[in-house]
């Protein structure tokens, strides 16, 4: 792709981040917040990707390694425990809600 | 486009979907818990479709699998552990904690790709170097600055740091231009081909996250987390620039997007602008030389006793539940009291502040743990008209926002801040350990108002008592 594709993706995505939250009830916010920063661990693709194209033996290896581990940290941990908030709104389930 | 470009393709335009639909989903309650699954399973995908790719075109090799392996594997156990273990209360500081991680995989992985770089050969060659090179230095330095601005938050919210008054000094925004001048000085070296220059880049950016979150009040820290997380996706899209995808330089994208959303969002329910809480420094250390101080002249105390009877002749309640309530993890005993109170045919609703609890949300989350059905949790411009109609409020553990200086001072650091209208019902009884100051440090005018009765203790315990008294009063017992 070249860079100025690159740039439109850039554009259109932040377009559709700006779109995607509008009105978000306050009872949602910490949930929504601790789900959008486990997306943030996307980078994940990144660190997968160095480790991937890495020359054997390379130092590059171990980077992405640590870099991978701190995304999922940051993945894994992060939908567990918006799970885990969600999970304790949902046990009463509410016939009617705004 | 050969089938595995056609394939990976496909799957990442699926993701994408599937992540903004997840996104979209988050911010509806009913749909809010199958929505993060959703957002996982889009992850889960794009690291399948990722692979799958390689494998389909250039393989990849025993060594690679390893080191997938070992990091996949530590990163997610730790990641589930702390997920499972930590209490509700911490829920801002480990949004915080994942939040500078994230940080840190974009940091690590740009300083990969800068020192040794894994790009030429393949399609990405079509990047021109000096692109690649701007994309890693905006990588380094976002995701530099939201790890050490995540860990400094964290730490405060945990009470490991505290704000230092030194940091409260103006020549802090000195020494912030000083560190934010030097990145910029390492970005132009590191562009023009100076590679070690990647180091002070780090180390200035750094230090520049710590040089801006250390100033910030405890209370305005959700809003630098929020703003964090939205950090943490620019840096993901740059970090999509460096290794040519548009999968990530969307998600990436979306997250920054919407964080900053977020970020206004919780600005406008605290009456902060988001340029007073970066650049203002902490709330509490200006308001100790201006207003805000004076001594309480007409407090009135009362026991136990006194509240259970007042509450048993009422017909309607509200608690007003602060973030004291859920330190002293008093939110189940809170939920017996009210429980108690239902039997006997007494209304009652919750009245949540907008910035209850430490973060935008927090007490929501803390009181659906207690039990406490969603309906009876009403958001305060709903609730405020209730208040002259309303017979007991029970204050726990909230002190700023039932500050009636908010409306009626308006030389008060508070003024204008949206605030709940406690004072409007007919007896208020504030439960507290002591006299002292909320988060901002500032007199809570209402604790003198003649209808407003002080009953001094722990949360846990005095609602420990109200149950008991209650119970000799009949109450709740058919």
């Amino acid at each position: 792709m070249n860079f100025d594709s690159l740039l439109w993706v850039l554009l259109l995505g932040s377009l559709l981040g700006l779109e995607l939250i509008g009105k978000v009830p306050p009872t949602l916010h910490t949930p929504l917040m601790s789900g959008a920063n486990a997306i943030s661990g996307i980078t994940m693709l990144a660190a997968l990707t160095a480790i991937i194209k890495a020359e054997p033996n390379s130092p590059l290896l171990i980077i992405g390694s640590i870099s991978l581990g701190f995304a999922l940290f940051n993945v894994v941990g992060g939908f567990f425990v918006t799970d885990r908030m969600l999970a304790m709104f949902s046990r009463k389930p509410s016939p009617k809600n705004k | 486009m050969n089938l595995p470009d056609i394939i990976k393709f496909v799957i990442d335009l699926l993701a994408v979907l599937l992540l903004a639909l997840g996104i979209k989903g988050l911010s509806k309650v009913r749909s809010a818990r199958e929505a993060n699954i959703l957002a996982a399973f889009a992850m889960l995908l794009s690291v399948i479709g990722l692979l799958a790719y390689y494998l389909g075109t250039s393989g990849i090799s025993n060594q690679s699998w390893a080191w997938i392996i070992i990091g996949s594997l530590v990163g997610s156990l730790l990641g589930t552990l702390l997920a499972k273990k930590v209490p509700m209360t911490s829920m801002p500081e480990t949004v915080a904690l994942f939040n500078g991680f994230g940080g840190m995989s974009s940091l690590l992985v740009a300083i990969g790709a800068f020192l040794f770089p894994f790009n030429e050969g393949s399609k990405a060659a079509s990047i021109e170097p000096f692109i690649n090179d701007v994309s890693i230095s905006v990588s380094i330095f976002v995701g530099a600055i939201t790890f050490s601005g995540s860990i400094v938050a964290m730490a405060k919210l945990q009470g490991w740091l505290s704000t230092p008054g030194w940091t409260q000094v103006k020549a802090r925004h000195f020494v912030n231009i000083v560190f934010g001048v030097t990145s910029l000085l390492a970005f132009i070296y590191l562009i023009s081909g100076n590679i070690s220059s990647v180091w002070l880049l780090v180390i200035a950016s750094t230090l520049l996250g710590i040089g801006v979150s250390l100033p910030i009040g405890g209370a305005d820290m959700p809003v630098v987390i929020s703003l964090l997380n939205s950090y943490s996706g620019i840096a993901a899209a740059a970090a999509g620039f460096v290794v040519d995808s548009q999968l990530l330089i969307v998600a990436g994208a979306m997250v920054g997007a919407a964080g900053l959303i977020l970020t206004q969002v919780m600005c406008k329910g605290m009456n902060r602008s988001l340029v007073s809480v970066l650049f203002g420094g902490s709330l509490s250390s200006q308001s100790t030389t201006s207003s805000g101080s004076g001594e309480y002249t007409n407090i009135t105390s009362c026991s136990v006793e006194e509240c259970a009877l007042t509450l048993e002749a009422a017909n309607r309640v509200i608690v007003v539940p602060g973030y004291g309530l859920a330190v002293a993890q008093a939110q189940h005993t809170l939920r017996e009291v009210t429980k108690k109170l239902e039997q006997n045919g007494i209304e009652v609703v919750y009245a949540i502040h907008p910035v209850a609890g430490r973060m935008p949300g927090h007490m929501n989350v803390l009181l659906a743990e207690a039990d406490v059905p969603y309906e009876q949790l009403k958001e305060m411009d709903v609730v405020n008209p209730d208040f002259p109609a309303t017979d007991v409020v029970l204050v726990l553990g909230a002190n700023d926002v039932v500050n009636p200086q908010a409306k009626n001072d308006s030389s008060s650091p508070l003024y204008g801040m949206p605030v709940l209208d406690v004072q409007e019902a007919r007896t208020v009884f504030v439960i507290k350990r002591g006299m002292s100051a909320g988060y901002s440090g500032i007199k809570n005018d209402l604790f003198d108002l003649p209808n407003t009765s002080m009953v001094f203790g722990d949360a846990k315990k005095v609602l420990n008592d109200l149950i008991g008294e209650l119970k000799d009063l009949g109450v709740g017992e058919k």
